[in-house]
């Protein structure tokens, strides 16, 4: 049985206001780097409520997820800057 | 006592935090261009995830110490992965906004209302090589 603090709920619900701004971002972006620096923000604030969902649901792995997720979510986001400039991998 | 002392510092961190962040979120949607966007975007994800990690930490070592509920099995475990997500956090995020600034610049995107650009006539590595 899953029970989360209402504390908890609330910075998640917060958190999640901000992804979606940033999807928004994402959706209306007029250039390619535009909606890159959207999906950098969303890897960040998911990073983030990872953490916070780890603590609520008193789960470390959750933790482990996240901190594997970030440096992921770098390396991708690396390729993909690399892709914009257009030179030799 | 000191118990409550914890728990005032926590919250503060979590408000400043989600302040931050959504901050963040708002500042992508107003700013007029990639660079602006890239300086809400990362800074001020960057500023907040180290007040929310760092509550939880706190939150940790509040239930290492004093033996409170909150965390019900293992909460040194629960600091040490924490703080190594936020070091991932603070190593990855500013790398990532450099190189992503510095590819906008390369793929032509010019800033708004810019008056000067610098970089404009700078040849790239790959040019004085030849």
């Amino acid at each position: 049985m899953i029970q989360i603090e209402p504390v908890y709920l609330g910075v998640l619900g917060a958190l999640f206001l901000a992804i979606l701004m940033a999807i928004i971002r994402v959706i209306k972006g007029p250039t390619a780097p535009d909606r890159i620096v959207g999906l950098d923000t969303i890897n960040t604030i998911v990073i983030v409520s990872m953490v916070i969902f780890g603590l609520a649901v008193q789960s470390v792995i959750y933790i482990d997820v996240a901190i594997v997720y970030a440096f992921l979510s770098f390396i991708s986001t690396l390729f993909i800057a690399k892709y914009l400039e257009g030179g030799e991998f | 006592m000191w118990d409550a002392v914890f728990d005032w510092i926590i919250y503060f961190f979590l408000i400043l935090g989600i302040f931050f962040n959504l901050l963040a979120g708002l500042g992508l949607l107003r700013f007029p261009d990639v660079y602006t966007r890239l300086h809400a975007g990362t800074k001020c994800t960057t500023f907040g995830s180290i007040f929310i990690i760092g509550s939880v930490i706190l939150i940790g070592l509040k239930a290492w110490i004093f033996n409170t509920p909150e965390v019900a099995n293992s909460p040194d475990v629960l600091v040490f992965h924490a703080a190594v997500a936020l070091v991932a956090i603070l190593l990855t995020n500013p790398t990532g906004a450099h190189a992503l600034a510095r590819a906008a610049h390369r793929s032509g995107v010019k800033p708004a209302k810019a008056v000067i650009d610098e970089l404009e006539n700078k040849p790239s590595k790959k040019e004085v090589k030849k």
